[in-house]
């Protein structure tokens, strides 16, 4: 689905510094994969997702999504409607007065004829749990049912990939189970490719990949239970691995025998209370 | 030395279809010194509140005072009060705009009347505060720091107001772990130095439980609960998950580790006391 080599991506900042953003990233993504992506501040996960649908080209390497190359402009609008993204704050990315018309906002643009668009948005809604909401006013509802709108808008286009970049930074609890809900639903029901990009490890959880990210480049991937096993690394790294990760990382330091790879609450309360 | 707000209602959009009551009967006292924690899920009131704290927002019944000073009148008395809270709003490096650290930092105490030399002063304490090195970053401009420095550039503008009580909203938001536990330490340290108040709205009930020595917990534009932030989580977990807020996952591991027959003891707040009651429950060394 998405294929990454060699992907440099470097600035000059306003006191004339060239700063390396990315700096040579190799990453092959899989059509239904969900991806996690976890870093510092500053580590090169935004300028990253930004290349996925154009938003950024590449100083150096090749980004292709779905065979076609991002620098090419004529493959542009495709792979835009390929891959969508979803922003941190829900309130940036609504423009209707009415949730439906909303949702509808992206199929219209791209010229959907008229009749598929009502289909469109209600099968979009229905999949983000929001088909109640149809007629309600997008700035009355909760932070996580806006940022389920704002997923149904790009649902509406009928994508192969979202890229969501901490799509929970601003929802209370609540909220972001809601949006992690959803995410793996759209994943795993309608396998829609999932990058996400989060702060919180216990989401990151939920993926089937965790990528590392340091300074512009990859540090170490592989499943949420071989990553996040790595709890001194991942702190080094000013990273948090899920607390039962923690817990039993301090245990198995103080010398208490604990199988390895314990990730969950679940696998810790076993490994403790046979 | 306190904030109090007696019987306070607000509504939005007042006398029109959209019309709201945002805070019913809120009463409550903050005191110098103390902690507190504000939780409660989007649009429960909790920014409403705060934003009464200072008189940004004017109550339509009820009452509001800093220091005994009712806060919604008009003169320089009225002002005073309201200029001793500070607000750091949420994701506070957009409210940035100097060509400089220094110059941003500089507009609140220039704004109260001080003078260049108490200015100068006052900027150098507040970016000590925040962990911002003075000669490094004072000249530079703040839209070239990192996320975690631009807010830190933020909380300094507030911090150099020297106000008695800090009202931060989310601070930590969009920030890693590591710049969430800095910011968390630089507003500790402060509490700790200059003995003011802390009020922290926040979603995460992990910061919640570490940081504050009161919790308030707004549904419904009203108070639902009032008190130590432990005792809270322990006694009224499954209303907290009810009203869209939650207990911090260490309550929840260590509840589970309960119900598979650990013998652990009540109030573990962290891991590292989670660590150390397994350990001895265990008899492990």
């Amino acid at each position: 689905m998405i294929k990454i080599e060699n992907l440099k991506h470097y600035y000059t900042d306003s006191d004339g510094n060239q700063v390396k953003a990315l700096d040579g990233v190799d990453l092959s993504i899989e059509q239904g994969e969900f991806v996690a992506i976890i870093g510092a501040n500053g580590s090169g996960k935004s300028t990253l997702a930004r290349h996925l649908n154009c938003l950024l080209l590449p100083t150096e390497g090749r980004v292709e999504v779905g065979g076609l190359d991002t620098m090419e402009e004529d493959n542009m609008w495709d792979i835009r409607q390929q891959v969508g993204m979803v922003f941190q704050n829900p309130d940036n990315q609504i423009v209707a007065a009415v949730v439906e018309e909303d949702v509808a906002f992206g199929p219209e643009n791209i010229g959907v004829p008229g009749p598929e668009i009502g289909p469109r948005v209600a099968k979009a809604l229905a999949a983000v749990g929001m088909t109640e909401y149809a007629k309600h006013a997008p700035h009355r509802l909760s932070g996580g049912q806006k940022q389920r709108v704002a997923i149904a808008g790009i649902m509406a286009l009928e994508p192969k990939c979202i890229v969501l970049d901490e799509p929970t930074a601003m929802l209370d609890p609540q909220g972001r189970k809601e949006i992690v809900s959803t995410v793996q639903k759209l994943n795993k029901k309608k396998q829609i490719t999932i990058v996400y990009i989060t702060h919180y490890m216990e989401e990151a959880l939920a993926a089937d990949r965790v990528v590392v990210m340091e300074k512009g480049h990859i540090r170490f991937m592989g499943t949420p239970r071989e990553v996040f096993s790595r709890v001194d690394e991942l702190e080094a790294l000013g990273l948090e691995a899920p607390l039962a990760a923690k817990v039993a990382s301090e245990l198995r330091k103080s010398g208490v025998k604990l199988p390895s790879g314990i990730i969950t609450d679940e696998e810790l309360a076993q490994a403790l209370c046979q | 030395m306190s904030i109090k707000l007696s019987h306070i209602y607000h509504t939005y959009s007042k006398a029109t279809p959209f019309e709201r009551l945002a805070l019913q009967d809120v009463s409550l006292e903050i005191k110098k010194g103390e902690i507190v924690a504000i939780i409660g899920h989007t649009g429960s009131g909790k920014s409403t509140l705060v934003q009464h704290l200072n008189g940004l927002l004017q109550p339509d019944k009820g009452t509001a005072t800093i220091d005994e000073v009712d806060i919604s009148a008009k003169g320089t008395q009225a002002k005073n009060a309201r200029q001793q809270v500070g607000m750091v709003f949420q994701y506070p490096e957009h409210q940035i705009f100097a060509e400089t650290v220094f110059e941003d930092i500089a507009f609140g105490p220039r704004n109260k009347g001080f003078s260049e030399e108490e200015v100068a002063k006052q900027v150098r304490e507040a970016m000590d505060f925040v962990g911002l090195d003075y000669d490094t970053f004072a000249q530079r401009s703040p839209f070239q720091l990192s996320g975690g420095q631009m807010r830190r550039v933020a909380i300094a503008g507030v911090v150099a107001m020297n106000p008695d009580y800090l009202v931060l909203d989310e601070p930590s938001a969009g920030l890693d772990p590591r710049s969430r536990n800095a910011v968390f330490r630089e507003i500790m340290a402060l509490h700790k130095s200059r003995g003011i108040a802390i009020v922290l709205v926040t979603h995460s009930m992990e910061e919640a439980v570490k940081y504050a020595n009161r919790l308030l917990v707004i549904n419904g534009g009203r108070v639902l609960f009032d008190g130590e932030p432990g005792l809270i989580f322990k006694e009224h977990g499954a209303e907290l998950v009810q009203v869209g807020v939650d207990v911090p996952q260490v309550y929840k591991l260590a509840d589970l580790l309960r119900q598979r027959g650990l013998k652990l003891p009540e109030g573990i707040k962290d891991e590292m006391a989670l660590v150390k009651a397994i350990k001895k429950v265990k008899g492990w060394k």
